[in-house]
């Protein structure tokens, strides 16, 4: 019985160990969506600007655009943000900001200081519509297509190297579609 | 020619270091004293090694000698020198080069500050650092050569990432090394005594010293990782609950646990099996620590180097160290011995209650950090745990610990009458309740959690008088000089660092509950009023700096038309590699921060236009680092004590004599 008890700290550090060791061969950042090749679910949310307006999923049907999931209390959306707001000095594409489980307040003033780059934003301030885009963490980007079909999905901030390489592309060859 | 020395040096040191680990060990299982004796040269030895190799890779790194892949990729020859050398460690190879060279510096430590011990004792705790040493000697040799050469060399580097070169680059890393790796004494001591079985309190007492020192370090490397944080990420905040800042403030809480149960084991031989596993346990985090930040299992902004093969390496050294000194303690644990008893209300319980909650703490933080891992490994999805969830947990469990905090000082050893402790604690309980009541008003609004705060950091402050005033009243000596000599140092270091928590909840409370964030849009000229000051932006000047080109904004800060400061916040675009960084301008003070950095530009005009500015008020949380000073130098205080330092002269006289007697 004393053995146990000594033994204790053993046993918590080989669980612990044994999940290190599955995590090791994880990548925290590729995860597969469910959602790639489905319809992109439905919604119909209030503008972060214009609370009195609503944007819904309906209203971009025909375009290829990118919905970019932050909040003001994400660091890493800081991260990727500059490639944002160059993305739409470019213009290629609409991008959709959806403010996550974010006070409005904080997001219109976080969109000041930060420069936006988006074409609408919407605000889930319950993140419901976050779980129903599968979003697991913040920054996420989704393409979606011309049809409502989302096409891609950027788990974590975005690279320049993931937007020359593989969103852009994507983008272009939806919109010649 | 260097690199190759440097990388010769670190493969001699791996064979010393096997030396290191396993003859005296031995030796020590037989009673050898010849065996045992060599654990002091091959320490010593060892060092001077790894400390060659360290100068070989700075060498490289301050002469840009870009045929090292090390520097080419991580340093650039406009870099200026301080960034040169500082990107030494810049890199995984690098800082681990630095671990090791910091796991010898102390190894050299023990070596030279450890004559009184038994001769046993001494190798045994040697021979377990350079069991340490070899896992991380090998790691670089066998995957993360910092020496590694580059063919074709390159006419460039590629330059230090840019949010690297900053002065706290420069001192940030070594001392958060030196509390990492300072626990792998108290970590041989524990070890060491488990295999002897033998556990007292002049175990206590050698180990004391050696944690104190390595938890002050840790201190004031986590605070400088915090002000880093703070003034250079351009958003003003100085914690973010982020996974490497946790690796850091795992081992932190388990060493501030340690210090008090040692300090128990010492004075009254309790808590022994408890102290040895938390000896373990500090250590242990910092290797986990290193793991977290090394392997890319986590994700985090300073997720370096993602390697899977590395990891496994780290991980398996880690199954090693820590599997076996656990098993070790299962093994053992039993044989140590418990101590005295004590009344439910006493010192001992005091401690045991602060212990008990650092622990939980820790658990939580762990649980926090590695939970996302855990739900990922059981393929339950992916989430991302973030300071919502620790605030929450964290907090509540700090305020009991703060309360005790007052208490147990001045609480008696073995048994103290409750009647006694409120007699002598109830003007710290007035005074606590006083500021805890009246002093939010004093900062314009009452606010529930900012009173408890204070409340708390009052507790913790006029307890702490209390006790300085009532053993100095108590002091048979007569003057206030003889009575105050009458103290021990260890005793005013423990007063020192509990006023440091007490700074440090006024700083979090203060900032937390008043700061004021302001993202506008100013005009050339145009102010704005953000907590009672006017902030008058007064444009953009492009400026040059060694390796980078600046963009510099004016902000000039002034209160009823007086002037309060002149703010020159930057946008610094790196040559080399590109990068843009935000440096903020802050103008610093006992009440409070200003603190201005740049956003973009808003108009089409660029530069010369409008631009988004962050204006930020943040209310004494300069407090928050003052506080962890204070505990630092608490730490410092402490081991100067008389006993300790008594020790000290003889084993210095005792080095220098064997020094003179080896030179004639």
């Amino acid at each position: 019985m004393k053995f146990l008890r000594w033994s204790l700290p053993l046993a918590i550090f080989i669980v612990v160990a044994g999940f290190l060791y599955v995590g090791l061969y994880r990548d925290p950042h590729e995860v597969p969506s469910p959602l790639i090749g489905k319809p992109a679910p439905a919604f119909a949310l209030a503008e972060l600007h214009h609370p009195d307006r609503t944007l819904a999923t309906a209203d971009m049907r025909g375009q290829v655009w990118l919905l970019n999931v932050w909040a003001s209390w994400c660091v890493s959306c800081r991260e990727e943000h500059p490639l944002l707001v160059a993305l739409s000095k470019a213009g290629v594409v609409p991008i959709i900001g959806l403010d996550y489980k974010d006070k409005s307040e904080d997001g219109l003033a976080w969109l000041v200081g930060n420069g936006d780059p988006y074409t609408k934003s919407v605000v889930d301030l319950d993140g419901r519509v976050g779980i129903n885009w599968g979003v697991y963490g913040v920054p996420e980007t989704f393409v979606v297509d011309k049809a409502g079909i989302i096409r891609y999905k950027q788990i974590g901030p975005l690279t320049q190297d993931a937007l020359s390489r593989k969103i852009l592309p994507l983008v272009r060859e939806l919109q010649k579609s | 020619m260097i690199p190759e020395l440097g990388h010769f040096a670190l493969i001699v040191a791996l064979l010393v270091a096997i030396v290191q680990g396993v003859v005296p060990m031995i030796g020590a299982a037989r009673r050898d004293s010849a065996l045992m004796a060599v654990a002091v040269p091959a320490a010593r030895a060892q060092f001077a090694l790894v400390a060659l190799a360290f100068g070989c890779l700075a060498w490289s790194f301050v002469t840009s000698d870009f045929s090292v892949q090390n520097v080419a990729v991580n340093s650039n020859s406009h870099l200026p020198l301080q960034y040169r050398f500082a990107a030494t460690w810049g890199s995984h190879e690098g800082s681990l080069l630095l671990w090791a060279l910091m796991l010898g510096g102390w190894g050299f430590a023990v070596s030279v500050f450890s004559r009184n011990l038994p001769q046993v004792l001494r190798a045994r705790v040697l021979a377990v650092m350079g069991l340490v040493a070899i896992g991380f000697l090998l790691f670089m040799l066998a995957a993360s050569d910092p020496f590694l050469r580059l063919v074709p060399v390159p006419p460039e580097g590629r330059d230090l990432n840019a949010l690297l070169q900053d002065p706290g680059m420069v001192v940030h890393p070594p001392m958060l090394y030196m509390g990492y790796v300072g626990f792998s004494v108290a970590f041989a001591f524990a070890i060491a005594a488990l295999i002897g079985g033998k556990l007292d309190a002049s175990w206590a007492r050698w180990s004391r010293p050696w944690t104190t020192v390595a938890w002050s370090f840790l201190t004031i490397g986590i605070a400088l990782g915090s002000i880093w944080s703070y003034y250079t990420l351009g958003w003003g905040g100085w914690w973010f609950w982020d996974p490497v800042e946790n690796a850091s403030f795992m081992p932190w809480l388990a060493g501030t646990a340690l210090i008090h149960s040692l300090a128990v084991t010492e004075k009254r031989g309790a808590f022994r099996s408890w102290t040895v596993l938390l000896a373990i346990l500090a250590f242990s985090l910092s290797l986990i620590g290193t793991f977290l930040v090394r392997s890319g299992v986590l994700t985090s902004v300073h997720a370096f180097a993602t390697d899977p093969a590395r990891g496994t390496f780290i991980l398996g050294f880690l199954a090693i160290v820590i599997g076996g000194s656990l098993t070790l303690y299962a093994f053992r644990a039993g044989a140590v011995g418990a101590g005295g008893d004590f009344a439910p209300v006493s010192r001992e319980s005091m401690l045991l209650g602060n212990n008990i909650l650092l622990v939980i703490a820790l658990a939580s933080v762990l649980l926090g950090t590695l939970y996302p891992l855990f739900i990922d490994a059981l393929k339950l999805g992916k989430i991302s745990v973030g300071p919502p969830y620790f605030d929450s947990v964290f907090y509540p469990l700090m305020a009991p610990m703060i309360f005790l905090m007052g208490v147990g000082p001045i609480a008696s050893w073995r048994k103290a009458r409750i009647p006694d402790l409120w007699t002598r604690l109830r003007w710290a309980a007035y005074v606590a309740a006083a500021t805890g009541v009246l002093a939010p008003f004093a900062m314009g609004r009452w606010k529930p959690l900012v009173a408890l705060g204070l409340l708390l950091a009052a507790w913790v402050a006029a307890a702490t008088a209390s006790a300085l005033l009532q053993r100095l009243r108590a002091a048979p000596q007569r003057g206030i000089v003889a009575k105050m000599r009458a103290n021990s140092p260890a005793w005013y270091g423990m007063l020192l660092a509990h006023l440091g928590v007490a700074a440090f909840i006024v700083g979090v409370t203060l900032v937390k509950g008043y700061e004021v964030e302001r993202d506008v849009r100013l005009d050339v000229g145009q102010g704005v009023e953000v907590g009672g000051d006017t902030y008058t932006f007064r444009g953009i000047v492009p400026q040059a700096g060694p390796n980078y080109d600046a963009l510099v904004g004016t902000v000039e800060v002034t209160r009823e038309g007086r002037h309060v400061a002149t703010l020159k916040p930057q946008k610094r675009t790196y040559r080399a590699s590109g990068e843009v960084m935000t440096e903020a301008s802050i103008q610093s003070g006992i009440l409070g921060d200003h603190y201005v950095s740049l956003g973009e530009p808003v108009t089409a005009q660029g530069t010369s236009g409008a631009w988004a500015v962050r204006i930020y008020v943040k209310p004494f949380v300069d407090w928050i680092w003052f506080g962890c000073l204070l505990m630092a130098l608490g730490g410092f205080t402490a081991i100067a004590d008389r006993r300790y330092r008594l020790a000290l002269r003889h084993k210095f006289a005792g080095v220098l004599g064997a020094a003179a007697r080896g030179a004639t």
